[in-house]
């Protein structure tokens, strides 16, 4: 060190001259760029940033220099500060990408490993279909009707114009209710939801009743005797068979694709007048593009809308029903009835929640 | 009703070339539905009628063999050998020559056999595929009545005719014939025919040929009856005859029956031949007494009933009218004089004997659908004629005719009434020429039509099914796609709305909906051990259950839910969620309902009746589960399902609802007493049990074979109340502060109950509380057990102080400690 009273000669400051500067940042670039690490970067961070280390401590001998000399040590003393400082924060931010980048690496997971830890559940096809008709309906602006599946004799049969003896009422297989004489059998169809909607509330009347119904039949491969149906119900003035045309359809399309299309063969059904069954043009179907039988319709019988209290001068009707689960067989493949009815989880999970 | 083409060719002009896919597309479109198209299989190769010249009888074989010498129209006869018995010489047969392919790819070769060689083969019905008949050889003629010897075969016995079965509906009797099906096609297809009902009847002379009574008018407006004499007993149906029975699939008996069947095939009419010698007395139709008993022709001995109509004689009963004849009086071996009966009957009784004796006979099937009346008389003349022709029969004195029918009124029709119920313009013309080519009788006075139906069409009585006859023969192809306007709906209501946000729920929480049949065993009441008196045990029960094992219906869900289960397990599933929703049938059978007639709307009180006498049918939702709620992982072990999870599914239902549901223990069958849950909705006097969940009674797992710990619920969904409107909380902006508490608690008190403590003691900054941790065991003493509780306090207004805290959980202590809950130590 100088002493105070020396005539100062900044040349004779060897800490601030140019030689001693450049190389005190040579060396902090040599040190930070080799050191491998972070922890090793930070060790050698004091030596070259730290109080005690050349750069700083040349700084401070500026307050001794003239001020004619001060000027220009203290520009050199800056930019060799400047110079280690980059060095230092390049090398950091170069060893902490590196770190972050490994660190990120060993973190992977397998994001295919399962997560199912609540298993799936399901609501039954027959279910979510009956739904999806109701809901066209709906659309249409019709009101789903409901009504029991143990249902008094009258409305099953009597109402819809099934007389007491008509081979109809027998050849539909129908379970009674004891003892005899009940009244009370397990609806063999929906329409008793007909005479229950229009004993109920006057004309117009545009109903949808999708349900459960009941014949004597055995289970098998094709049959079942717990089935579903959808119904429907329309009493209006002037309503004809190209209205009841046009709805089905409507319905065919919106449930079987744009191509849909229905054709109807004469039937005899006691509660419509005149009555057809009617079949779907089904394109996709798996065996190739068909026709299919799905259910029967007409316009409701005279009879009918008279037990119900409904003048059949002034107003006519029409109505129809399909299977549900024949639905149900060929627009998802299903080829075997017991699969529908047997409450196998395997099944009914391949549907999943389907809204 | 199976319909040979080549019957019907005989009388409709059917166009020249017309295809089987044609004429099933024809039947189709005007309501007769194909139910099959039988052809026989092709037959290639020579196969000729032969006259038989000689019958060698072989001996000395295991089996009688003969060795013929047959004309089969070659210059030469050939020789054959035929296992067969049933012909002799004169008589014409069927004759496959060597190269003939018969059915079953059954090629023909001369070849030695018997030690003579044959030289082709005579033919059975059987093996000429056009029957199943190989009783014997098929014989078609013999002497001068044959075809001659050399004419080629296929056409006689009908190789190249196809066979239409079609299914005739309840309504159309009068399809259930030739006559019926050929009328309706000819109008189809535009073209003429033949109708074969319309022969003169001759004028037989003399006193009636036997004496008839008829008791009961309703039941039988119309009797006839002609005697015949001469019958040669042994004379066979000619082939002709017996081919079209065949085809039809109705098997030849002897000539008075085949000749019977024949024309009931050809014109609609049943008919009926009585052995004359075996009647005794004169012939009274009545209803049976009680207790009165009569064998029917297939053998079987009847009890009779006071509906059953019967054909009687001086002895009693002769026959089942309308349905079947009787042993006593069928037609034998020697019966040489016959009693040939054509009547009409009262479709209903005979609907009802028929169905009462499970006998759907030929004739009942066609009587209880309708029968023209007009035939019965036409019937006996046609027999008559066939029986004078093949059996050398001839009719003795007049005809007996017991016609009591009364009028049939005519059918006013708008003749604007098709085209407003169809949607298509019919021209007034068109109405009268389809109902004209139907058989109806139509004067028009402008649209004003009077319609006179047919004899044989019953069922058109009223305008809507004249309509039906217009569109069913304009066809249905017509009628336009047009889209009406319905009134704006409302959509669904809150119970449909209710049971889809259920049924969703539950599947997103993992069950899988699996709906059951409702028939139940009656153990299954026991099996749960349900009380003696618990409303569940009073079931209905069905009169003709598919399975007497299950002749009721269910009044919970449980039993087929766990039989649902139990088939999953036994197809190897291990791990089950599975929930239903449906009616169950509570209440038993109470009055009956009434049945008034449909002349017009029943008065109000009379559909109250009827609707209040259906039982109630609510509607439950139900879930179980066995093996693990969650699967063994990756991440762990597997959780077991048990008793909380089925609770859980309870308050899945309820938060579906819209519902708050409040849990309590309970105690019912078929649950675990000490781990069943009571479902609750409302509170204080509206409070209302609407089901139990939790596990099953080691018992009833024991009983049904299902794993231990079991778990299920039962909820009537039906009994929860609307679900309020639900009101949006204020939002507090402020922090929240959390405190955590926890509490040493005697066994006896509920979590709940614990749980509806806090909240009250919080006061007006409660948020939140939630139960994080139950603990037993040192240092709790016995008896009591450790509920930790998470609460978030939060003011509306400000942020919350120490004070504030400290106050919250003063409040809260304080009222705890009035049930003998503590603060546990170390939380002081």
């Amino acid at each position: 060190m100088s002493g105070a009273n020396d005539p100062y000669d900044p040349k004779q400051v060897a800490a601030l001259s140019a030689e001693a500067l450049d190389a005190a940042v040579a060396a902090a670039r040599e040190a930070f760029a080799t050191a491998p690490d972070l922890d090793a970067l930070a060790a050698v961070r004091p030596a070259h940033l730290g109080d005690r280390a050349p750069v700083p401590l040349a700084r401070r001998e500026l307050g001794a220099l003239p001020p004619a000399a001060r000027a220009d040590a203290g520009k050199r003393v800056n930019a060799a500060r400047v110079a280690v400082t980059e060095a230092y924060d390049t090398r950091r931010a170069l060893l902490e990408a590196e770190r972050d980048e490994r660190v990120l690496a060993e973190e992977r997971v397998d994001v295919t490993l399962p997560w199912d830890r609540t298993p799936r559940g399901a609501r039954h096809p027959i279910t979510t279909l009956m739904e999806r008709i109701a809901d066209v309906f709906v659309g249409m602006g019709y009101e789903v009707a409901d009504g029991p599946e143990l249902e008094a004799e009258w409305l099953n049969f009597d109402a819809l114009n099934f007389g007491p003896d008509h081979p109809a009422r027998w050849l539909s297989d129908t379970f009674f209710v004891a003892p005899e004489g009940s009244g009370l059998v397990l609806r063999t169809h929906t329409s008793p939801v007909q005479a229950r909607t229009m004993l109920a509330r006057r004309p117009p009347v545009y109903v949808v009743a999708p349900g459960r119904t009941y014949r004597t039949d055995e289970l098998d491969a094709t049959h079942t005797p717990v089935f579903h149906q959808v119904e429907g119900l329309a009493v209006d003035r002037g309503l004809t068979m190209a209205h009841l045309r046009g709805t089905l359809d409507h319905l065919a399309r919106s449930l079987f694709g744009p191509d849909a299309r229905t054709r109807w063969r004469p039937h005899f059904f006691p509660f419509t007048e005149p009555s057809a069954e009617f079949d779907v043009w089904f394109p996709e179907h798996r065996d190739g593009p068909q026709w299919v039988e799905w259910g029967g319709c007409g316009m409701v019988h005279p009879r009918v809308l008279t037990a119900c209290g409904v003048d059949p001068e002034e107003y006519s009707g029409f109505a129809f029903g399909m299977g549900i689960e024949r639905a149900l067989q060929f627009r998802s493949g299903v080829g075997d009835m017991r699969d529908i009815v047997e409450g196998d989880v395997r099944f009914t999970t391949a549907f999943g929640v389907e809204q | 009703m199976r319909v040979p083409v080549s019957w019907l060719a005989e009388l409709v002009d059917l166009p020249a070339g017309i295809s089987v896919e044609e004429l099933d597309e024809a039947f189709v479109r005007i309501g007769f539905e194909v139910e099959g198209v039988h052809r026989p299989e092709p037959t290639t190769g020579p196969l000729v009628t032969g006259r038989v010249l000689e019958i060698e009888e072989l001996t000395g074989f295991k089996k009688p063999i003969r060795y013929c010498r047959v004309d089969v129209g070659e210059a030469e006869p050939r020789g054959i050998v035929c296992g067969a018995r049933n012909f002799a010489v004169d008589d014409a047969v069927v004759v496959a020559l060597p190269g003939a392919v018969l059915p079953g790819g059954f090629e023909i070769a001369a070849r030695k056999t018997y030690d003579h060689v044959s030289d082709g083969m005579i033919c059975s019905v059987r093996e000429l595929g056009i029957g199943e008949d190989h009783t014997g050889i098929l014989v078609v003629g013999h002497g001068a009545d044959s075809p001659a010897p050399g004419t080629p075969a296929a056409d006689l016995v009908g190789l190249d005719d196809v066979v239409f079965e079609l299914e005739v509906t309840p309504d159309r009797g009068y399809a259930m014939s030739l006559r019926g099906i050929a009328r309706d096609l000819a109008a189809a297809l535009g073209v003429t025919w033949r109708d074969p009902g319309d022969r003169p009847v001759p004028a037989w002379s003399g006193a009636p040929g036997w004496q008839v009574t008829v008791a009961d008018p309703d039941r039988c407006d119309r009797f006839s009856m002609v005697a015949l004499e001469d019958l040669d007993p042994a004379a066979p149906s000619p082939w002709w005859l017996r081919r079209r029975l065949t085809e039809c699939g109705i098997r030849s008996i002897s000539l008075a029956v085949d000749v019977t069947n024949f024309v009931m095939l050809e014109l609609g009419q049943p008919m009926h031949a009585f052995d004359r010698a075996a009647v005794t007395g004169p012939v009274t139709v009545r209803l049976a007494r009680d207790g009165e008993e009569l064998t029917t022709l297939d053998g079987t001995t009847r009890e009779l009933t006071g509906d059953d109509l019967l054909i009687t004689d001086d002895t009693g009963p002769i026959g089942l009218a309308a349905v079947m004849g009787g042993e006593n009086t069928e037609i034998g071996d020697a019966s040489s004089a016959v009693l040939l009966e054509a009547a009409h009957w009262e479709p209903t009784g005979v609907s009802r004997t028929a169905r009462r004796h499970r006998l759907p006979s030929e004739a009942a099937k066609r009587f209880e659908r309708g029968v023209d009346p007009e035939m019965t008389v036409v019937a006996l003349a046609r027999a008559a004629e066939l029986l004078a022709e093949h059996g050398g029969a001839r009719v003795v004195g007049g005809l007996v005719d017991v016609d009591t029918r009364r009028p049939r009124p005519a059918v006013d029709l708008d003749a604007g009434l098709p085209t407003r119920l169809v949607g298509v313009d019919y021209t007034t013309e068109q109405v009268v020429a389809v109902l004209e080519s139907v058989g109806c009788a139509v004067t028009a006075d402008g649209d004003r039509l009077t319609v006179h139906p047919p004899s044989w069409r019953a069922d058109l009585a009223l305008p809507a099914d004249l309509v039906e006859e217009v569109v069913r023969l304009a066809g249905f192809d017509d009628i336009p796609s047009v889209l009406p306007t319905a009134p704006p709906g409302r959509g669904l209501t809150e119970t449909q709305r209710r049971r889809r946000s259920i049924g969703r729920a539950l599947a997103d929480a993992g069950y899988v909906e699996a709906p059951a049949y409702p028939f139940v065993g009656l153990g299954v009441p026991d099996t749960l051990g349900l009380p003696d008196d618990d409303p569940r045990r009073q079931v209905i029960v069905l009169r003709n259950p598919l399975s007497e094992e299950e002749p009721a219906l269910r009044t919970t869900l449980l039993p087929g839910l766990l039989a649902t289960l139990a088939r999953n397990l036994g197809r190897g599933q291990r791990d089950l969620a599975v929930f239903e929703h449906g009616a169950v049938f509570l209440g038993g059978v109470g009055q009956p309902a009434p049945v008034p007639g449909i002349e017009r709307r029943p008065d109000d009180g009379t559909v109250a009746a009827i609707l209040g006498a259906v039982p109630d049918q609510p509607w439950h939702v139900a879930v179980a589960l066995t093996g693990a709620r969650e699967p063994r992982g990756w991440w762990g072990p597997g959780r077991p399902a048990g008793w909380a999870d089925a609770v859980q599914a309870a308050r899945l239902v309820a938060e579906a609802a819209g519902v708050r549901l409040f849990v309590r223990p309970g105690e019912r069958a078929p649950w675990h007493p000490g781990r069943c849950a009571e479902l609750v909705v409302g509170e204080g006097d509206d409070a209302r049990v609407v089901g139990y969940a939790g596990e099953l009674h080691p018992r009833v797992c024991a009983a049904l074979d299902l794993p231990a710990r079991t778990c299920v619920m039962e909820l009537d969904v039906d009994a929860l109340p609307p679900a309020p409107v639900p009101v949006g909380p204020p939002i507090s902006a402020f922090p929240p502060v959390f405190l955590d508490l926890a509490f040493v608690v005697p066994d006896e008190i509920t979590a709940a109950h614990v749980e509806s403590l806090v909240r009250g003691g919080a006061g007006d900054l409660f948020e939140s509380v939630r139960l994080f941790d139950v603990y037993a065991g040192p240092p709790v003493p016995p008896g009591s057990r450790s509920l930790a509780y998470s609460l978030v306090l939060r003011a509306p207004d400000r942020t919350l102080t120490a004070e504030d805290v400290a106050r919250v959980r003063a409040g809260i202590v304080a009222v705890v400690e009035l049930q003998g809950i503590t603060l546990r130590s170390g939380d002081a």
